[in-house]
């Protein structure tokens, strides 16, 4: 049986998807960035009255979802080191780990917010429209800027999700061999599975010149020594992205919980 | 280890992909379905070409009711809200829809990935996502007039207080302008990364043409500022819906705030819009001159220093906000600075001529009107940069006629002038040269009989956006429209052409018809094949650099 290698342009640019996640992460930081001008903008004009406005939120509450957001950072780490390790089943459960804290902190956002709302602190509110102006703005921002970010937190859950299920399935590569971009070098030849020993365990149809296209999928969960990180490329971009929504918070949680 | 091959088998006559051209390539779709899905980026360019030129006829047949409305004082064809409306959606439109996306999105995906020496771009499916937020964008935006109570009246600056308090369908306006916003940073970032990742071999930075610099300082111009619109649309949608305050002074909220975020972005706007312009003049002039840029590392680098200068003026938009002097005096020399970069650029370009074999085909007039106007342009928003007069004609037709010669002059007469520059390598045919050249001649007359006039009553002390003026105006605002007409004729005729030579112009295959390229793009069949190379080229020489083997 003759082998014959096929050159193949499969696409994956490890710096580059890199690059990209970095260039997005610089839109995030300038997106919360228009906000927190305002902010500073309008501490700076109604000091006392955000000092006060302040004093209304949950300390206790604001300190355990800092917590439970720098665990989740953590947890997200390990996750990217166990697949660096090849281990598979720690990666997984750090992962699920880093949704069920983000979760938490949405439930615990939504007891938080829950409050306020009860106690008609809320943005339109006639309750709120008595308050002075600047704590009306503090609430105003306080709703918008952590909302944005739970906007985020509930995009990291799905997106981490996703990234579960393909950990779970993962790495599979998927190579396409088209007519007219080298298939027709193959011509005569059989696709084939061969081991070590050069003994065929498959062997498929002749490539003959009436063929379009072969899809090979290859499924394989690499051991520590044959580690290839362009494989965990998205789970290692998803958390670069968790950990910007985390830092996030961590500015997010000073400037409205602890001014008191 | 599990294994899963799949076979497939087709007709017996496929054609090598490389001896076809990206139309004729037969994909797992047909008909419209293999353009809207496709990751091919000489397909979404000409998706987004096809749109945006759309988008620019509405907004066109806007600005030509406008005109024909102040052609006389008082009420000629439609009320004052009817105006209102019409001026918001010919600068919606024109703004959002055809000039942001502008030539880098429609000739830049379909010339850049080519010009580096790359099968596509870094993220083709990004790419496409991109388009599909342009076109839901849009469709929200077109939404926008047609539900609600009306569509929105409120300039397309969006001000604050007027545009959270107006009954008009401001907030879906605002969330059409955060998805078309997302779309663009897409676009950008795609192409910034493109550009870092996917150089062809041997071309370096300096060796790239200068359109792909200036695509890449508008790539970089797209990511950093255009999020700030998008939270700023945001805080509108949420203050109208929900009322947080933060730019309502009833609540203590402050509008100017809402200036400054807008023009945050909405200045470097201006330069994502005219950067894509500036750098396709550079390569219509080195080809129709037959010359090897003039300059070429100071055209390279003023796009850039244009990029970093142009996000740090903002604020002369806003001289009679109520800024502090101070704030005043810095933004006005900021603004200054920015002529520098623009005007090597121009004399550069000039340079560049000088001892050229000047051939003065279609796309060439074009970029020699382009050098005029924008010159015309140039100066005036000097004259607005300068505190003193910018007091006297704010807010007045002076700025109208300034930025139309900017946008207009500048990217419309770039855009049509890379349409027939690039339409041979687009569609392998030539059009019609003679109609071209009327159309030319039409809208460039009609141009400046149009928008000068326009200078000249902010001047006097005409406002913009007035539906009535006083009867000593009427003189100039008729030239104005009169002027309306003639451009859109040249318009329309340049249309027809084009359209008409796509299916029946002259069929014109060679990779260089012009007969001066020298960037990559020439070097490939017209149209190009599907993944632009057979093989991924070495560059060996500077962009405009005649190869040795040339040389006499």
């Amino acid at each position: 049986m003759s082998t014959h290698s096929i050159a193949l342009a499969s696409h994956k640019d490890y710096r580059g998807s890199k690059f990209a996640i970095w260039l997005f992460l610089i839109t995030e930081i300038i997106l919360f960035g228009g906000m927190f001008l305002l902010y500073s903008v309008y501490r700076s004009e109604y000091a006392q009255d955000f000092h006060h406005a302040a004093g209304e939120l949950n300390t206790l509450v604001g300190t355990m979802n800092t917590l439970i957001l720098l665990t989740s950072s953590l947890t997200m780490a390990l996750g990217i080191a166990a697949t660096h390790r090849g281990n598979r089943k720690l990666a997984l459960l750090m992962i699920a780990a880093t949704v069920v804290c983000a979760g938490w902190f949405m439930v615990n956002k939504y007891f938080e917010w829950g409050a306020k709302i009860h106690h008609g602190i809320y943005p339109g509110s006639e309750h709120l429209a008595a308050f002075p102006k600047g704590e009306q703005l503090f609430f105003g921002l306080y709703f918008m800027m952590t909302g944005v970010h739970g906007i985020h937190v509930l995009v990291g859950m799905a997106l981490l999700t996703v990234m579960f299920v393909r950990v779970m399935n993962q790495p599979n590569a998927r190579l396409s061999f088209v007519a007219g971009h080298g298939l027709q070098r193959a011509e005569g030849c059989h696709l084939a599975i061969i081991d070590k020993d050069g003994t065929a365990l498959w062997k498929g149809e002749e490539i003959d010149s009436t063929m379009e296209r072969i899809d090979v999928q290859t499924k394989y969960w690499p051991v520590k020594e044959r580690f290839r990180v362009v494989d965990f490329n998205l789970l290692e971009n998803s958390g670069l992205y968790w950990h910007i929504v985390d830092i996030i918070w961590i500015f997010l949680f000073p400037l409205f919980y602890l001014i008191t | 280890m599990g294994n899963h091959a799949n076979v497939a088998r087709a007709h017996p006559s496929v054609p090598d992909a490389a001896d076809v051209n990206f139309y004729q390539f037969k994909g797992r779709w047909s008909g419209l379905a293999s353009w809207i899905f496709s990751t091919d980026h000489k397909r979404i360019g000409l998706m987004y070409l096809t749109l945006m030129l759309i988008f620019f006829t509405v907004g066109m047949s806007l600005g030509f009711l406008m005109r024909l409305e102040l052609i006389a004082p008082g009420r000629t064809i439609v009320d004052a809200q009817t105006y209102n409306v019409f001026f918001t959606l010919h600068g919606v439109f024109m703004i959002f829809l055809f000039v942001i996306p502008g030539l880098s999105a429609s000739l830049g995906n379909f010339i850049l990935p080519i010009m580096i020496g790359a099968k596509d771009v870094q993220f083709p499916r990004l790419n496409l996502l991109s388009w599909w937020l342009f076109l839901f964008g849009a469709l929200i935006a077109i939404t926008a007039l047609f539900t609600g109570s009306g569509p929105p009246d409120t300039g397309w600056t969006f001000y604050a207080p007027y545009s959270i308090r107006t009954g008009t369908n401001v907030t879906l306006a605002a969330c059409a302008v955060f998805v078309l916003g997302f779309s663009s940073i897409l676009t950008g970032l795609n192409f910034v990364t493109t550009i870092h990742r996917m150089r062809a071999p041997g071309m370096t930075f300096f060796r790239m043409p200068l359109f792909v610099w200036s695509v890449y300082a508008t790539g970089w111009l797209q990511v950093i500022a255009t999020p700030v619109i998008g939270i700023t649309m945001a805080l509108i949608m949420v203050e109208r819906s929900f009322g947080i305050g933060v730019f309502d002074p009833v609540k203590g909220g402050d509008p100017i705030l809402y200036q400054h975020l807008f023009w945050i972005y909405s200045h470097p706007a201006v330069y994502i819009m005219i950067l894509p312009a500036l750098g396709a003049i550079s390569d219509i002039l080195s080809v129709h001159a037959r010359r090897t840029i003039f300059g070429y590392k100071f055209i390279a680098m003023s796009s850039v220093a244009i990029a970093l200068f142009g996000s740090i003026v903002w604020a002369h938009h806003m001289f009679v906000s109520g800024n502090s002097l101070v704030a005043n005096f810095v933004f006005s020399l900021l603004t200054m600075i920015v002529a520098i970069p623009s005007a090597i650029k121009v004399f550069n370009w000039v340079a560049t001529l000088y001892k050229g074999s000047i051939q003065l085909e279609t796309p060439m007039l074009y970029a020699l009107a382009f050098i005029f106007l924008f010159m015309i342009g140039g100066f005036t928003g000097m004259m607005i940069g300068v505190l003193s007069v910018d007091v006297h004609v704010h807010d007045t037709y002076f700025i109208v006629g300034h930025f139309h010669y900017i946008l207009f002059g500048g990217l419309g007469f770039s855009m049509f002038g890379s349409l027939h520059h690039w339409f041979p390598k687009m569609f392998g045919r030539m059009y019609n040269q003679v109609p071209s050249k009327i159309a030319w001649f039409l809208t460039f007359v009609g141009f400046n009989v149009l928008y000068l006039p326009m200078l000249i009553l902010g001047w006097e002390g005409m406002p913009r956006r007035y539906y009535d003026y006083l009867p000593e105006f009427q003189k100039w605002h008729v030239v104005s429209t009169v002027g309306s007409w003639i451009m859109i004729a040249g318009i329309l005729t340049m249309f027809i052409n084009l359209l008409h030579s796509i299916k029946h112009g002259k069929i014109c295959t060679e990779p260089n018809p012009w007969g001066g390229g020298r960037t990559l793009e020439w070097t490939v069949p017209s149209p190009p094949p599907l993944e632009n190379f057979d093989e991924i080229p070495t560059v060996t020489r500077g962009a405009y650099d005649v190869a040795p083997a040339e040389v006499k």
